[in-house]
């Protein structure tokens, strides 16, 4: 019964038996109804060896196909440096607690001040919570934070133009928070502002608008904001974390919330996750900010420190009248968000965007040169990521690119291609979906 | 401690045209940006300038301030701070998962969905469920899920008066969050002087209006609930259903079956039960499994098994919906799947013993010191109200800040909310009879410091890199970044 990460001997076992005055461990359940006790051992596999557990993953492994990635639709394939895993896996971060005892979790506590601090300027707000879960949840507490701002209002205008999961995850908690979401439509790929304008009813607690959008179009929002405010209504903005560095910020737009998911910032894409979700906002709104914050102070000898503070926001202080539940959140993310953009600083962030961008618009370019496929939406700004229309199916370039090992994009429908392109992808991996895209 | 780095942040050592990166060369220079400055930000985010080494002692620096598992032991009362095994970490690191796109054909990653719809099905047979969802990212966001999940089987049956969700006064403070946010009004149900929900109690709660009893068993005080054939069954003829909160599964691991106790929802915190790292604070997950008849609920997409053996995504109109953006924190569902084929069946049987034999010995080793408020067998956890002497003055915070000084964590303290001076202990099954040994007999110091020289406990910490940081002043003027911290100097 021995096991390596358990210590137990059966003379520790018997020994601890005795002290709790008990004879054997089945003892310890003497409360548990009969009838309720498994009686069985669980219909899993055997005890694996490490080696047998290594063996396991590399099977599964083969599986899975590495491909060249244009895909993008929110997540997109950055560069990691080698820095950021090494600091993450120190384990005096990596396991961790969340930081409720600051004498001896200055670490992790200082660490999301820098997060918080980066995030901030990144969006162009005063503050930024400890980190969300993924852009699409953050997204909906930065809904729910707009009701729970405004207090009578109950209706959210979002524009169409939000990426589809974040949409999704936004209807979801909409549906059973039992708050009014209502589509602001599109309009030849950008959300239509005539229409927003003319949704702003009183009972409006606030917008959500994305930077860029689910086309990867730079949506010119001007005046919007102003628009928004005079009807007392709260915008929110989601954007991808990595183009902020470079693209005009939810602050500079007036936005009082920026939502969104910190993946590309370097996250490897991992299927899924983990990610981060980024929550900021103007200070005014600090203590409707859900999930943990960690502030500056001065310990007894005068010595600056952090703690967790407001805490009387949080669930576990609010219960029944909370506005949020989140607890745990994406933690160790938000040091790799740190550790990322302190070796970037904000000419690697700038250089990373200008690199993407240019291989963006070299491909777009080139793809359109083939007369097979035309951007979907002229000549609006994009960043990294456009659609194209497609003579051939989209299902036709998929089949064909995977063959090469190449994934050409999302396909948003039967004709239309998101293509996303980063600093990773090399002009003859460009060069060759362009030489697939002139065969079809 | 190093001095020379304490407290400083990357900000301050940071200057202007340093680096720390070197990315591909740029193949493009011919290629113009072409948007519009109207859409581009007007100046430079405020971040750091800084080469890697600095980056790198900065951080390692700041990682020796802080206390994980791997440092010393844990006993934070529901936090379940096993040891990582390392294992895990290789696996999660692996390099063939890191470059797989959420969105890429499910024909290019059976092997991740395969990892993914093994887990689920490993998870079925630990929670005596039908099927789990991976999706949900957190405990928290698999209680949301869960009681979403709830919440559209009563609208799918025209039931909507069911507007109510009963939790115990002693449940961990995100159920009655989660079922606010997922839009239920929360009814108390108190608990007896032994600790569980008083079943007279509850009776005359439970009607039409009803949607749910959400309950964690053991409870938070590490009490078996030795009622819940009873409480599932009112419950059920009442209409409502039975969620499982899964923060305290860890000691019926190989018992028991929340499936089999009568819950027809749960949700696992897999940084707690299934060993993966709570890397302070996140990223952890929180499947969520229903009983049969609701896999339909379960939120989008699902990962299937065909008949051909090939896995794959589905989403369904009748779904709860979608509760996030990808399938989940998908390198800590490895780590789980790692940590559950390493453990095997047979050290699956015994790792739930295990936790609660160390919790009841340290119980019986500190019960004179320490006051039992329930003096009861416990499971992996116990709380005590402070110290037994309640005439010296230390409080809780004392002790736990005590604790520090030599070299432990502290409880959670203060938590449940049903005694005035909670200290919450959970040792775990990974930690050896030496060092359970060692925390005794430094509990047991302190509850005579307590007597003898009080002072020494009431100013503890007195070793650590920072005493008595001032919450009040952090509250009071909120400075959350650097900026503010500089518009503040």
């Amino acid at each position: 019964m021995t096991h390596r990460y358990f210590p137990h001997t059966p003379e520790d076992i018997e020994a601890m038996l005795a002290t709790c005055g008990v004879k054997s461990l089945d003892d310890l359940y003497s409360d548990v109804p009969e009838q309720l006790l498994l009686g069985r051992e669980y219909n899993l596999p055997e005890e694996m060896s490490e080696k047998e557990v290594r063996d396991f993953f590399k099977a599964l492994a083969s599986g899975n196909k590495a491909l060249t990635c244009f895909a993008g639709a929110g997540y997109y394939d950055h560069y990691t440096p080698a820095v950021v895993p090494a600091i993450l896996s120190r384990s005096e971060f990596l396991t961790a607690y969340t930081p409720y005892q600051p004498e001896i979790s200055q670490g992790t506590l200082q660490y999301i001040f820098e997060y918080q601090s980066m995030m901030a300027s990144l969006t162009g707000l005063d503050v930024s919570n400890a980190s969300m879960y993924d852009g699409a949840t953050a997204t909906a507490e930065a809904m729910m934070m707009m009701v729970a701002a405004a207090r009578k209002r109950n209706r959210v205008l979002v524009s169409s133009t939000l990426l589809p999961q974040v949409m999704d995850v936004v209807k979801t908690y909409a549906s059973y928070h039992g708050i009014t979401l209502d589509i602001i439509p599109e309009f030849d790929g950008v959300t239509s502002i005539d229409d927003l304008k003319s949704m702003l009813a009183a009972d409006v607690a606030g917008v959500i608008l994305p930077t860029p959008n689910k086309y990867g179009i730079l949506e010119d929002f001007s005046g919007v904001a102003d628009a928004i405010h005079a009807n007392k209504s709260l915008l929110a903005m989601n954007c991808v974390a990595s183009a902020l560095g470079v693209i005009k910020t939810p602050g500079e737009w007036g936005a009082d919330i920026a939502a969104g998911d910190a993946q590309s910032l370097g996250m490897p894409l991992n299927f899924g996750g983990p990610y981060l979700g980024f929550l900021c906002c103007k200070k005014a709104l600090i203590r409707k900010l859900p999930g943990r914050i960690v502030g500056a102070t001065v310990d007894e000898a005068g010595q600056r420190s952090f703690v967790l503070t407001l805490q009387a926001r949080e669930q576990h202080i609010r219960r029944e009248k909370a506005t949020s539940n989140i607890c745990s959140n994406q933690g160790l993310m938000s040091l790799f968000v740190s550790v990322y953009l302190s070796l970037l600083g904000p000419a690697g962030l700038k250089e990373v965007n200008d690199v993407s961008c240019k291989g963006a618009r070299y491909l777009a370019a080139k793809l359109v040169s083939t007369g097979k496929v035309k951007l979907t939406f002229g000549d609006r700004p994009f960043l990294n990521e456009f659609a194209v229309t497609t003579e051939f199916d989209t299902a036709t370039l998929m089949e064909r690119c995977l063959e090469c090992g190449i994934l050409p994009g999302v396909a948003l429908d039967d004709h239309t291609m998101l293509i996303a392109v980063t600093e990773m992808r090399t002009r003859a991996e460009i060069d060759r979906l362009i030489e697939i895209v002139t065969t079809l | 401690m190093n001095r020379e780095y304490y407290g400083k942040l990357i900000f301050e050592h940071s200057h202007p045209n340093r680096r720390g990166y070197k990315l591909p060369k740029c193949e493009y220079n011919d290629v113009d940006i072409e948007i519009p400055a109207s859409l581009l930000r007007s100046s430079a985010p405020l971040l750091p300038e800084a080469d890697e080494l600095t980056v790198v002692r900065h951080y390692t620096n700041m990682s020796a301030n802080n206390f994980g598992v791997d440092t010393g032991f844990y006993p934070l009362g529901s936090c379940t701070m096993k040891y990582n095994p390392k294992i895990n970490e290789e696996i999660a690191a692996d390099n063939s998962v890191a470059p797989l796109h959420p969105f890429q054909p499910t024909d290019t990653v059976q092997g991740a969905l395969e990892a993914y719809h093994t887990l689920q099905s490993y998870l079925s047979e630990i929670g005596g469920m039908a099927e789990f969802t991976l999706n949900p990212y957190a405990g928290a966001h698999g209680e949301l899920t869960g009681l979403m999940i709830i919440k559209a089987y009563h609208r799918r049956n025209g039931d909507t008066g069911r507007i109510n969700v009963i939790v115990p006064d002693s449940a961990h403070g995100t159920n009655p969050a989660s079922a606010a946010v997922a839009g239920f009004n929360i009814i108390e149900v108190k608990s007896r002087p032994d600790g569980t929900v008083d079943v007279e109690d509850l009776k005359p709660l439970l009607n039409d209006t009803i949607a749910a009893v959400m309950m964690t068993n053991p409870n938070t005080l590490g009490i078996f609930e030795k009622n819940i054939p009873e409480i599932a069954r009112l419950a059920h003829e009442a209409g409502a259903l039975m969620y499982y909160d899964g923060a305290n599964l860890n000691p019926m691991l190989g018992v028991a079956r929340p499936g089999d106790m009568g819950f027809d929802v749960m949700h696992i915190n897999l940084h707690k039960t299934f060993s993966t790292p709570h890397g302070g604070g996140g990223p952890g997950a929180g499947p969520v499994g229903v009983r049969a008849g609701m896999e339909h609920l379960l939120p989008n997409p699902r990962v299937v098994k065909n008949a051909d053996g090939a896995y794959s995504l589905i989403c369904a109109d009748d779904s709860m919906g979608r509760i996030s953006g990808t399938l989940g924190n998908f390198t800590v569902i490895l780590r789980a799947l790692a940590y559950i084929l390493s453990l095997g069946r047979s050290g699956l049987a015994i790792a739930g013993k295990l936790a609660t034999l160390n919790a009841n010995y340290i119980k019986e080793c500190l019960r004179d010191l320490y006051l039992l408020p329930i003096d009861t067998v416990c499971k992996h956890e116990f709380v005590f109200d402070g110290l037994a002497d309640k005439s010296t003055g230390v409080t809780t915070l004392n002790v736990a800040k005590r604790l520090l000084d030599y070299g432990f964590h502290a409880p959670t303290i203060y938590f449940p909310l049903l005694f005035h001076e909670s200290l919450m202990i959970e040792p775990t099954e990974t930690e050896s009879k030496e060092t359970i040994d060692r925390f005794i007999e430094v509990m047991r110091g302190i509850a005579i410091e307590a007597k003898e020289n009080p002072d020494i406990v009431k100013q503890a910490p007195h070793n650590t890199p920072v005493r008595h940081p001032d919450d009040t002043k952090a509250a009071l003027n909120p400075i959350v970044t650097y900026q503010e911290l500089i518009e503040n100097a």
